[in-house]
């Protein structure tokens, strides 16, 4: 009776692409309704500002030239000589911004509503992944253009990947291309931000994305939905509508704050006085400088760094460790674990913005 | 069945100002995107000299590619000793030409156009002749520059 209604057409690309079970199950797909909702959006702005990364970051190609010689000035043309270049360069590194804090805000949503309970483990998971992966962009992408602090940045970065243990110096020396930051550096972060990265997030994106239609919306322990709405059209066109806030929030600041380019990058020059890293580093880096050089029989430094690779195991497997949220239980001491960490984030940021560097 | 019609009267009007909303929004987004396709005009360097060479460089027959405001040029020193200089943009398809020294004329390869050592075309298929230049010798260095 169904198959009456369908054109000709219809039926055609049905028997070959069988998209009916997927409109037939957006269709049926709901979203609960209460006093948290807002939370859903979260993810939806960070895959929004995810693709305006991947839209402009391929504009910015078309002229992007990655050379110790070119770089700097190609960025450079870019945002005097071509037209509506400092719109898309200063929207690519706004954009870029706001999601890594917008990462941070959508990953702590999820933690303290317990959204990463059975059976949604590896949705978290995947998104952790994600979130590594989004630091990894933002760290390679800032070397691009250059500049003086991105060179220092990125040196300094690298050096405290080569204090990791046993594997550390290995790793420095493929992250630089050599034994220092130089044009081979700027190469390989080039390939890495273009190219290897992308494809990671795309199958990674691809993954958490299937996941989360699979297995819809999570409801916060003991909260109770008033109604539920579809997901499409009703939810997606909500979505939209907070993409275009988005997009315009974007278009003023980039507009407004256009994003500098600083000075050209010189290898035989000092490191610039004051030098810190981008924000979102900065809770690492403030660490780092106040650990004492020595903690019992180990360098200061080397404590920290190990310390951050546990605390991204954690991360990583908080699904499996909550035992509580599997039994539908709000643990208290997971949540202030969890304010615990917010905190801490974000004391370490404010005194590394607060304090001197040197 | 008049208050039926008001209304889809003003949900066609909502209709339409959403319509127009998007398009204004399509167009507040594509206007920069395809502005920013175009490549920007590079200012080219031009009514300036370049020293092409050194006197003495260049033996009799023979030839030199050289950059002029951002293009291939060519200086030949023909089998009697004088000094000539073209563009190396062959008028056919852009190709860069070069002296033959067995042919004792300019040559492009792509097609097999031939020049004659005063860029007139001898054979083959570009249709003009080599924009011909200024060629100035003051003291050691060879000069070339647009002519006029």
């Amino acid at each position: 009776m169904a198959e009456e209604r369908y054109g000709t057409w219809q039926r055609w690309s049905e028997e070959r692409l069988r998209l009916r079970a997927i409109v037939e199950f957006l269709r049926h797909k709901t979203v609960p309704i209460h006093r948290y909702s807002f939370v859903y959006y979260f993810g939806g702005i960070t895959l929004f500002l995810f693709l305006v990364q991947v839209i402009t970051g391929i504009l910015l190609l078309l002229y992007y030239r990655p050379s110790a010689d070119a770089a700097y000035e190609s960025v450079q043309f870019i945002m005097s000589k071509v037209r509506f270049g400092w719109l898309i360069r200063s929207i690519h590194s706004w954009s870029a911004n706001l999601m890594v804090g917008w990462v941070f805000v959508h990953m702590f949503s999820t933690f303290f509503y317990r959204a990463y309970r059975r059976p949604r483990e590896f949705t978290w998971v995947s998104g952790a992944l994600m979130l590594f992966l989004t630091l990894a962009f933002a760290f390679t992408g800032y070397l691009l253009p250059w500049n003086k602090l991105a060179f220092f940045a990125t040196k300094v970065g690298t050096e405290i990947a080569g204090d990791v243990p046993l594997v550390g110096k290995y790793v420095m020396l493929l992250l630089r291309g050599g034994e220092d930051v130089t044009e081979a550096t700027l190469s390989r972060f080039f390939g890495i931000h273009v190219a290897i990265l992308p494809a990671l997030a795309t199958v990674i994106l691809g993954i958490h994305l299937a996941l989360v239609q699979v297995h819809g919306m999570s409801r916060p322990i003991s909260v109770r939905a008033e109604r539920e709405i579809s997901f499409y059209p009703d939810f997606l066109l909500r979505d939209l509508a907070v993409w275009i806030l988005v997009l315009a929030l974007l278009g003023t600041l980039a507009t407004l704050y256009p994003w500098p380019l600083g000075e050209k990058a010189d290898p035989l020059a000092p490191a610039p006085p004051g030098i810190k890293p981008e924000w979102y580093f900065l809770f690492m880096f403030q660490t780092l400088k106040l650990l004492p050089s020595k903690i019992f029989l180990f360098e200061g430094e080397m404590v920290g760094i190990m310390a951050f690779l546990v605390g991204g195991l954690v991360l990583l497997l908080v699904p499996f460790l909550d035992v509580w949220a599997q039994r539908e239980q709000q643990n208290r001491w997971v949540t202030t674990l969890g304010i615990l960490a917010v905190a801490y984030l974000v004391i370490m940021t404010i005194l590394g913005l607060a304090l001197p560097a040197m | 069945m008049e208050s039926a019609e008001r209304r889809i009267t003003r949900r066609t009007f909502l209709d339409y100002l959403l319509g127009a909303g998007l398009l204004g929004l399509a167009g507040i987004v594509l206007y920069p995107l395809t502005r920013y396709l175009i490549p920007p005009k590079v200012t080219e360097v031009t009514g300036g000299s370049v020293i092409a060479a050194k006197v003495g460089e260049l033996a009799p027959n023979s030839g030199k590619i050289f950059p002029f405001g951002g293009k291939p040029a060519i200086l030949i020193n023909t089998p009697d000793g004088q000094l000539r200089a073209f563009t190396a943009v062959c008028t056919h398809l852009a190709c860069t030409v070069q002296y033959r020294p067995d042919l004792a004329h300019i040559w492009c390869a792509c097609h097999d156009g031939h020049y004659d050592l005063r860029g007139q075309v001898i054979s083959g298929p570009p249709p003009r002749p080599l924009e011909e230049y200024q060629v100035t010798v003051k003291g050691d260095n060879i000069i070339v520059s647009r002519k006029g």
